[in-house]
């Protein structure tokens, strides 16, 4: 018998994609009448807005309507978990990308003409556009929080040694391939129907309705497929949902809205960006004594996500590492900038590089092998609980150390490396190691339940949904799996259908990697509830024990003594329906044992923990500084895999996503706080050629997980990105290489070729200041 | 002049009546034609996902729907991801090894890397992973980390792919509209531009495609350069290179290629496959945007423009025509004709460098490039261009004249009286001073030795 799951399984869209006729909503086919929305938008950053003035805006052909606040029939706010976000500004102007009233008209060109028609006045005022700024007047989205345990101070104060460093990281943009987008159409008595690109449409349902002033039954919220989240899509599709609801409530029309990549870029969130300072104390061998760290994160004009953000930033900034005494503090700052949202890692990414920034410190510091200091350091029997109180009771640290230093040849390269820096001034090469832990698990324990809907139907195909939304990761061929196992049949006699909010209420974003670890199990509950009745009826209808009824490849047997009796799966199905009973069913799922207390900041905010490791190899120029990923290895614990294929896609691409993050994304606003990298002429993801030439990627071997996940497995949308640590690792080592190797580099990311350069005079004049024979 | 537009189509021949030839063929095929399988992705010519293949004699150019004009497909072949085929009516070869590599994951990136792994494979692609990934260089994908497509084009590098059919050529001169006017001699387009003399003149279209795609603002009319003879021909005697101006960048490679081997990694970082196969040399001179890729190359080589008018033509050097930022010395009834440049002299010796934040596809934070001349040990005479360094691609005199009378540091240390370059995204001023001069450093060591690896790309 051949199993569905832990097994390589395509995209069950594949051949869709390749052929262009995968459907995403700007291909949908159009109603007559169909109208068309463009935005208006603030280019000031901060001020009063004094006037929208659409009076010739209206007038110009085929406009329809400019909606702006007084068009809303309910409540002008589209916050996600906060407040006071409206969709349309009303008298303060927080950001320049900020929406302000939206064109309606026949055809796009004609909305988008008429947007540059409307008058806006704005009373400007100076914006805030940096952490720096925003910390010194303490302009917060929220009150600080902190993860304590011990007593930081008195570590400090008693460590044998310690240091103090700054650095930052930047945001980044999600830069899915298809922008937002949403059509709206109405029906009968004010309903309405969204198709959304979107990542949570129950949130879209929600916001459609607070700002159509109706009840929630009235928004049916649907997601085919989208062409990229990343995150960039759980909170942000929601206002645009909202405004085409609007409009399609206001004009009677289905009106679609589909931001042009310029708008999408300066109008929407992106990933925070960060401040750090740290101190770390530690003892003679490199032992991590104490830190105490505070982080500032750029929210943006508005709450958004933020406090999510900060919360896993703070629960990251251990890592692999155990530190007895702990104190990182989390600054939400408010800046007059898009309003940043998760983004894959959702504050994971910007909490894991502090001990990584430390870590080379003291290594430095001390003239010891960073490697070796890490490993030092990490979570092992007897140091095993976290700064917030979940106890690492299941570890692959080292053992995926130990894997990635093999693999990657580690004393072989580093010799050679070392050899070719001796012999070359110009170009330098550097390796980089990051370990990994990954909490998995919302934050908010409520978040973390699911919810499936499956139907077999009498010629035994079977129709599933789920709350998860399918944006290329894979899981709608994962939870079809999970279904095909329990009724033992091919996986194409499972239909995968939009997820929608008629069909599972109340669902969760399917975000924090949690999409199969919820709605697999959600999935799986309902087969199985329907299993367990053909099963009841066939014992029954048969004669046998229910233990007598096998399911196998498709087929029911009834083991019956002297009368074996086999049926196929469609064949019983039908039985069943003539026996009256249900073959449909619904199934919920909430994860276990997680708690967590926001205030305190302590609890089990995870129901496990992913682990994985890389090691990284980069060449930079000495007199541009450009650099190059030369090669990459990585390991990464995805349990017992429902899908090697869809995982091993999963690490390549968040891996290359976070290389870009820390390398040539670099998102840059003018000094009056325009974005001007807004669009890939300016804003540069990594291309084909960024890839390492040399890119080996290991699942972790029969490591199923020992949380009763489903089928073991393990999530895997966003632990590899954090894998991409180890090449901004490896740029400190090749800067290092620049110098004598007795100072640390800071090196702020994304490591652009100018900051690349910058680390590298700063590693020369730090030399030249140390040993003035030279 | 009542024609309308007519192409092949998905071996289709289809005609565009009532429709401005300045339509994008994106927004036609997608909202007129109704084939969405093609996708924007960014409007820009940037992203890729609008990517079609453009059939021509014995040759497959993927190029960006987004940006090219209807008008300038008159008389072409398109196909788009609809019209891809296997022999036996399934899938193509290239989608399957595309799907099998699991190369897609939300897949609306996909349509565009499928035409481009169809003109790869269709024009003789290798299994390299340079002639890969300068195959891909247009196309971005934000899912997979490329691996797998990567992986997919090396399975159909060297598939037979049987020679395109022959387009519906156009002999005569076209307009269409009264507003988009494809002449077919240069007596006909020095007509028109005399008569048109504030008209755009349009050869490639990869910038100006960008006001009816992005800006959604295209001009009123224009008049389209790429189908006079004598602005596309390239002549070669044997101490000058001449080139049309409508010569593509892809059309021009090999030759410049020829005559200056060092422009061979230099112009496969021009922005893309893509752009390559639109965009004209004439072209982005006559934009004269400051960031151009060429234009320092030109600079430093000495060429110098055949301006031509129905007054008759003229030549200027090259440095002479930059004269502000976006302004040059075209007087509203001439044309470039074309560029010519010597070749390189015993003892002279091009090089040239592109610094930016992406390798490939990216807009040159500097560029540099420059000819020397060395006799017995002695650098005799220096050509030292830049772009990126002030509102015009510029030379960098004092620089050359330093260079001559105290060697490459001197040199180095006159870049900042060169150049007061600008702070922006692509790098600040400071960077931009301390490269250009760093870049003068690398020169010196690869003059030293010729061998000598110095660019991570190398390595």
């Amino acid at each position: 018998m051949s199993a569905k799951v832990h097994k390589a399984q395509r995209h069950d869209s594949a051949l869709k994609h390749v052929t262009g006729q995968a459907l995403y909503i700007d291909d949908m086919p159009e109603p007559a009448g169909t109208l068309h929305g463009a935005l208006v938008l603030s280019t000031v950053a901060c001020g009063k807005l004094l006037k929208v003035d659409s009076t010739v805006a209206s007038k110009m052909p085929g406009v329809v309507a400019v909606l702006g606040p007084g068009e809303i029939p309910g409540k002008n706010d589209v916050a996600a978990i906060g407040q006071n976000e409206p969709l349309f500004a009303v008298d303060r102007i927080e950001f320049a990308g900020q929406t302000l009233a939206m064109v309606v008209a026949e055809t796009i060109d004609a909305a988008r003409a008429a947007v540059e028609k409307v008058v806006v006045e704005i009373e400007a005022e100076e914006p805030i556009l940096d952490i720096a700024t925003a910390l010194e007047r303490k302009a917060y989205v929220q009150a600080p929080s902190t993860v304590l345990r011990g007593d930081p101070d008195a570590a400090l104060a008693s460590a044998p040694y310690k240091l103090t460093a700054a650095f930052s990281v930047g945001g980044q943009e999600h830069f899915y391939l298809e922008g937002q987008v949403a059509f709206a159409l109405p029906g009968e008595d004010g309903d309405i129907t969204v198709h959304s690109s979107t990542q949570h449409p129950t949130e879209v349902q929600h916001i459609c309705a607070r700002l159509l002033g109706c009840d929630f039954n009235r928004v049916t919220a649907v997601v085919r497929r989208l062409g990229g989240g990343f995150g960039g899509k759980e909170s942000n599709a929601s206002w645009v949902a909202a405004a085409a609801a609007v409009a399609a409530n206001h004009t009677g029309r289905p009106v679609k809205l589909r931001l042009p990549r310029e708008v999408d870029m300066v109008a929407t969130g992106k990933r925070h960006g960060f401040d750090y300072r740290y101190t770390v104390g530690f003892d003679g061998d490199g032992r991590v004594l104490a830190l105490d760290a505070v982080l500032a994160a750029d929210a943006g004009w508005s709450l958004d996500l933020t406090p999510g953000v900060v919360a896993r930033a703070l629960t990251h900034t251990d890592n692999a590492y155990w530190i007895p005494h702990f104190r990182a503090v989390g600054h939400a700052c408010r800046t007059n900038k898009q309003s940043n949202t998760a983004f894959r890692g959702f504050g994971g990414p910007q909490g894991v590089v502090i001990m990584e920034d430390a870590l080379d410190r003291i290594a430095i510091h001390l003239g010891r092998d960073p490697v070796a200091i890490r490993a030092l350091n990490f979570y092992a029997e007897g140091r095993d609980e976290t700064p917030y109180g979940q106890t690492v009771d299941e570890n692959h640290l080292a053992r995926c150390w130990a894997e990635v230093k093999t693999g990657g040849e580690i004393e072989r390269r580093r010799a050679e490396i070392d050899a070719f820096n001796a012999a070359n001034p110009v170009l330098k090469r550097g390796l980089g190691l990051f370990p990994l832990k990954f909490g998995i698990s919302f934050n908010l324990p409520h978040m973390n339940q699911a919810g499936a809907l499956v139907h077999v139907y009498t010629d035994g195909s079977i129709r599933l949904n789920h709350g998860g939304t399918e944006m290329g990761q894979g899981l709608f061929i994962k939870v079809a799996q999970i279904v095909a196992e329990v009724f033992k049949v091919d996986i194409d006699r499972i239909r995968p259908s939009a997820t929608s909010t008629a069909e599972v209420p109340n669902t969760s974003p399917t975000a924090a990697s949690t999409g199969t670890d919820l709605n697999g199990w959600a999935a799986w509950e309902a087969a199985n509830t329907i299993r367990q009745r053909m099963v009841a009826y066939a014992a029954e209808h048969f004669g046998v024990a229910a233990a007598d009824v096998e399911f196998a490849d498709g087929t029911v047997r009834i083991a019956k003594p002297g009368s074996n009796q086999v049926l196929s799966f469609g064949e019983l199905a039908k039985l069943c329906w003539l026996g009256r009973v249900s073959l449909s069913s619904t199934g919920y799922y909430k994860t276990p044992k997680i708690h967590w207390d926001p205030v305190a900041m302590r609890g089990r905010p995870f129901f496990y923990f992913s682990f994985g490791a890389a090691m990284a190899e980069v060449a930079i120029d000495t007199l541009t500084g450009e650099s190059r990923v030369l090669r990459a290895d990585l390991v990464q614990d995805c349990g017992e895999s429902l899908n090697p294929a869809i995982d091993l896609g999963q690490i390549e691409g968040a891996f290359v996503q976070g290389q870009g993050w820390l390398t040539c994304e670099e998102l840059w606003w003018d000094a009056k706080g325009r974005l001007r990298t807004a669009g890939p002429s300016t804003y540069k993801i990594p291309g084909s050629r960024d890839v390492p030439p040399v890119f080996n990627v290991r699942l972790l071997d029969k490591a199923p997980s020992r949380e009763a996940t489903i089928f073991r497995s393990k999530a895997v949308g966003e632990p590899p990105l954090m894998l991409a640590t180890a090449v901004w690792t490896a740029l400190k080592d090749a800067i290092g290489a620049a110098g004598d190797r007795k100072v640390a580099v800071r090196l702020d990311a994304p490591a652009t070729p100018e900051r690349v350069l910058a680390a590298v005079e700063q590693v020369r004049q730090a030399g030249r200041t140390a040993s003035p024979s030279t | 002049m009542a024609d309308n537009i007519r192409f092949t189509l998905n071996d289709t021949l289809v005609e565009v009546a009532d429709l401005s030839p300045m339509t994008t063929l994106l927004d036609w095929l997608r909202d007129h034609h109704g084939l969405r399988g093609t996708k924007e992705g960014c409007a820009e010519g940037d992203c890729g996902a609008c990517t079609v293949v453009l059939e021509r004699e014995g040759r497959r150019d993927a190029i960006n729907a987004c940006i090219v004009l209807l008008g300038q497909v008159d008389g072409q072949s398109v196909r788009t991801v609809e019209g891809l085929r296997g022999a036996d009516g399934g899938p193509h070869p290239v989608q399957t090894a595309m799907a099998e590599a699991d190369a897609t994951q939300c897949g609306f990136c996909t349509p565009g890397f499928v035409m481009s792994a169809v003109a790869f494979a269709g024009s003789g692609g290798t299994a390299e992973p340079d002639a890969i990934h300068d195959a891909l260089a247009g196309n971005l994908c934000r899912c997979t980390g490329y691996r797998p497509i990567v992986d997919a084009m090396t399975r159909i590098a060297g598939l037979t792919v049987e020679p395109p059919p022959a387009a519906p050529s156009r002999a005569q001169s076209v307009g269409f509209e009264g507003a988009f006017f494809a002449p077919r001699s240069l007596a006909e387009a020095l007509t028109l531009r005399a008569e048109h003399p504030d008209e755009l003149l349009l050869s490639g279209g990869t910038d100006l495609g960008l006001l009816a795609s992005r800006a959604r603002k295209p001009p009123e009319k224009l008049i389209h350069l790429v189908h006079v003879p004598e602005l596309t021909a390239i002549s070669t005697t044997s101490d000058r290179i001449a080139i049309g101006a409508a010569t593509t960048y892809g059309d021009a490679a090999p030759t410049l290629i020829e005559a200056f081997p060092a422009l061979r990694p230099y112009l496969s970082r021009l922005g893309s496959r893509q752009i390559r196969n639109m965009g004209t040399i004439g072209g982005n001179i006559g934009t004269a945007s400051p960031i151009g890729d060429m234009p320092p190359v030109l600079l430093a080589l000495e060429a110098s423009l055949t301006l031509v008018s129905k007054r008759g033509t003229r030549e200027i050097p090259l440095d002479e025509f930059f004269l502000d930022y976006r302004k040059t010395a075209l007087a509203p009834d001439e044309i470039i004709q074309s560029l010519s440049m010597p070749r390189l002299w015993e003892g002279e010796t091009f090089h040239c460098d592109k610094v930016s934040k992406r390798r490939d596809q990216d807009i040159s934070t500097v560029a540099g490039a420059y000819r020397v001349r060395i006799r017995h040990g002695k650098i005799e005479d220096a050509r030292l261009a830049f772009g990126g360094m002030a509102a015009t691609p510029r030379r960098a005199r004092a620089a050359e004249a330093a260079l001559l009378k105290d060697g490459f540091a001197a040199a180095a240390e006159a870049i900042a009286t060169d150049f007061k370059p600008v702070d922006d995204w692509r790098g600040s001023a400071a960077y931009r001073l301390q490269v250009a001069a760093n870049l003068l450093r690398r020169l010196e060591l690869r003059l030293a030795d010729p061998q000598r690896v110095l660019e991570v790309e190398s390595l």
